[in-house]
């Protein structure tokens, strides 16, 4: 079996700026880190591989810098890791790099894909789906757990909704997308560590990838930022100093009165 | 080749100390109870055997990955650093660079998976410094093998500890007795662990004292010629002086964190304490001390690295200044904190006491000071 895990490294902060021009995110200067929703991703498929024996190959598309996420995939037990990255693909909105990421996947290979519910950066949620339907594979999002059942080769997984959960029977080929608050990543181990640098990094571009121009890059994407900032907060504030009782008898009023309770 | 294994290492062991160590520390320190739990997830992450080669069921990793991950430790959690620098530098390395083929065979793949343990036994009643004084003996029997009897105190990791690295003496010269080295294991007839000493600080480490009453050893358990086991013990101590210094340096690194954060929350006269230039400079000969102490750990690891002659100057050189520079800024990290650092509820208070051993154990500052002093007007 063998499965590929999308990650993406972004910001460790929340404070991120845009490129006033290019409206894209200028990402120097920032620690960066696997995405959290990712690199529980990437803890499903190592508890797959720990249970049947399959293949990690970890796909990561961004800069040159983004090689240590992928290194430290590597050192967490991954396979492979392959790097996808083109000056042809800067400027690509959430479209445009599903489109090349379904490519990348396509040269890589899979059984299955595994990918994280949403970048921290983005929080758009659409990169995973959009690369099942690229790919015209069945897409299983918001996976809380996984169960692989060996005797009819499919996978059992909860996905969790708002307010109920599904438990369904998956064969492959298919795309996950997982949630991190349920699933908690390992550390990374020492023999990994000191393997992964004996490991070549695969470098995907756009000459080994042949993605439709017309459908990458800043051209390829039809997402214009038209203007970004940060929410303020500037909610009404009442200030009543008093005892607890009267407190509580005051904070249950407003509670009712604005239909909460 | 890739070279990003220093920085992933890092990576990982700062998250571990900080996720799976810091909340415990305060608990294993009041219960005075063996974080066995905590050993055993850095044992399942490979970190009992960093050094080892991977031939050896090891993680080839180096003596600077190591290093790091004693000084990691230590900045919550000194008794989790010392238990790894006990393991580590003075039961593997010895068994690593000085036993034959057939005992690292044995001894090293379970030590580097941390199924077993290892501890080091040369301090006696009345052989402390002056370890020369020593009194276990070890007497061939008829078998060729050798027989144990004395004992020894203070030993770290006694009792969760499977294998020990004992030294022994075998014969008298003119100059005093001459020693060898044995590996020992716990379930070998003739050996007990006896009291448990009751400690100031790292009181989650198992400090004991060992008993060997007619204690046979295996002719195949002796390490080294007969002769060589004071040699192989200083060996050994030189290495582990510097996981004393790492510890030390880590101790000194938590403290002024915490003291950092306090004194920029506490409010005195309407203003942090953090603004007053007292505070201010206090912080900063902190800072410098400690980043000079880096310095030393630094040069003494690239002298056990480079398997260079001055490894016993540098070794010393570390441990004292790491280890006075911990005492001085613990002890300042506790004025710093006023009534507050004197209490239980910050972890300062136990900082301090943790430091203190490190001016004491394998070695104590006096002895860094004989070994440098002896270096220089050879």
């Amino acid at each position: 079996m063998k499965i590929a895990v999308c990650i993406k490294q972004v910001p460790k902060t929340t404070e991120i700026r845009i490129d006033p021009v290019t409206n894209t995110l200028i990402r120097d200067g920032i620690p960066s880190i696997i995405n959290p929703d990712d690199k529980s991703a990437l803890e499903v498929a190592l508890r797959i591989k720990e249970q049947t024996g399959a293949e990690i190959h970890v796909v990561c598309m961004g800069p040159g810098q983004a090689e240590i996420a992928l290194r430290e995939a590597l050192a967490m037990g991954a396979d492979e890791a392959y790097l996808v990255t083109d000056r042809a693909f800067a400027g690509s909105d959430t479209l445009a790099t599903s489109t090349i990421i379904a490519d990348a996947l396509k040269y890589v290979g899979f059984d299955y894909i595994i990918a994280g519910r949403q970048a921290i950066d983005g929080d758009t949620a659409q990169v995973g789906p959009q690369i099942a339907e690229h790919l015209g594979i069945p897409q299983i999002t918001y996976c809380a757990d996984f169960n692989y059942d060996k005797q009819n080769n499919v996978f059992k997984v909860k996905r969790q909704l708002e307010d109920r959960y599904q438990i369904l029977s998956v064969a492959g080929p298919a795309l996950f997308t997982v949630l991190s608050s349920s699933i908690t990543p390992r550390y990374m181990n020492v023999a990994d560590i000191i393997a992964q640098d004996d490991k070549e990094l695969h470098i995907l571009t756009y000459a080994d990838l042949q993605c439709n121009t017309e459908h990458i890059g800043l051209k390829g994407s039809p997402t214009k930022v038209k203007s970004t900032f940060t929410k303020q907060y500037n909610s009404d504030k009442q200030l009543v100093d008093t005892t607890p009782e009267e407190a509580a008898r005051i904070i249950a009023e407003l509670l009712k009165a604005k239909h909460i309770i | 080749m890739a070279n990003f294994k220093y920085d992933l290492f890092n990576k990982m062991i700062e998250e571990f100390a900080l996720n799976e160590v810091k909340p415990y520390a305060a608990e294993v320190d009041e219960k005075e109870e063996f974080p066995y739990y905590t050993v055993e997830k850095m044992a399942k992450l490979g970190l009992m055997g960093i050094i080892v080669p991977k031939q050896y069921g090891g993680m080839g990793g180096d003596y600077k990955m190591y290093i790091k991950a004693v000084e990691e430790l230590a900045k919550y959690c000194a008794t989790t650093s010392v238990i790894l620098s006990a393991h580590e530098s003075l039961c593997v390395a010895p068994i690593m660079e000085y036993g034959t083929e057939e005992q690292k065979q044995k001894y090293l793949p379970k030590l580097a998976s941390g199924e077993w343990l290892g501890a080091f036994g040369l301090t006696e009643p009345n052989a402390g410094t002056d370890a020369n004084n020593q009194t276990t003996v070890a007497v061939p029997n008829e078998n060729g093998d050798y027989v144990l009897n004395g004992s020894k105190i203070f030993i770290t990791n006694a009792g969760p500890a499977h294998v020990y690295f004992i030294t022994a003496v075998v014969g008298r010269n003119p100059k005093g007795v001459e020693c060898a080295s044995f590996i020992v294991e716990s379930d070998m007839p003739g050996f007990s662990v006896g009291k448990k000493e009751k400690k100031m600080g790292i009181r989650g480490s198992s400090t004991c004292e060992l008993i060997f009453q007619n204690c046979v050893v295996p002719a195949g358990n002796l390490v080294g010629k007969p002769g060589e086991g004071f040699k192989l013990a200083m060996k050994a101590l030189d290495g582990g002086r510097i996981g004393i210094a790492a510890q030390a340096l880590g101790i000194a690194e938590g403290a002024l964190r915490e003291t950092i954060a306090y004194t920029k929350e506490r409010k005195q006269f309407k203003r942090s304490i953090s603004a007053f230039q007292n505070t201010q400079f206090v912080l900063a000969d902190l800072k410098t001390k400690i980043e000079a102490a880096r310095g030393l750990v630094e040069k003494a690891v690239d002298a056990k690295q480079a398997k260079s002659r001055d490894i016993s100057l540098y070794a010393a050189m570390a441990k004292l200044f790491c280890a006075e520079t911990a005492m001085e800024v613990t002890t300042k990290a506790v004025q710093l904190h006023g009534g507050y650092g004197y209490t239980r509820e910050y972890p300062v208070e136990r900082m301090m006491r943790d430091a203190k051993i490190t001016e004491i154990y394998e070695g104590t500052s006096e002895v860094q000071r004989m070994v440098i002093s002896g270096v220089i007007l050879k």
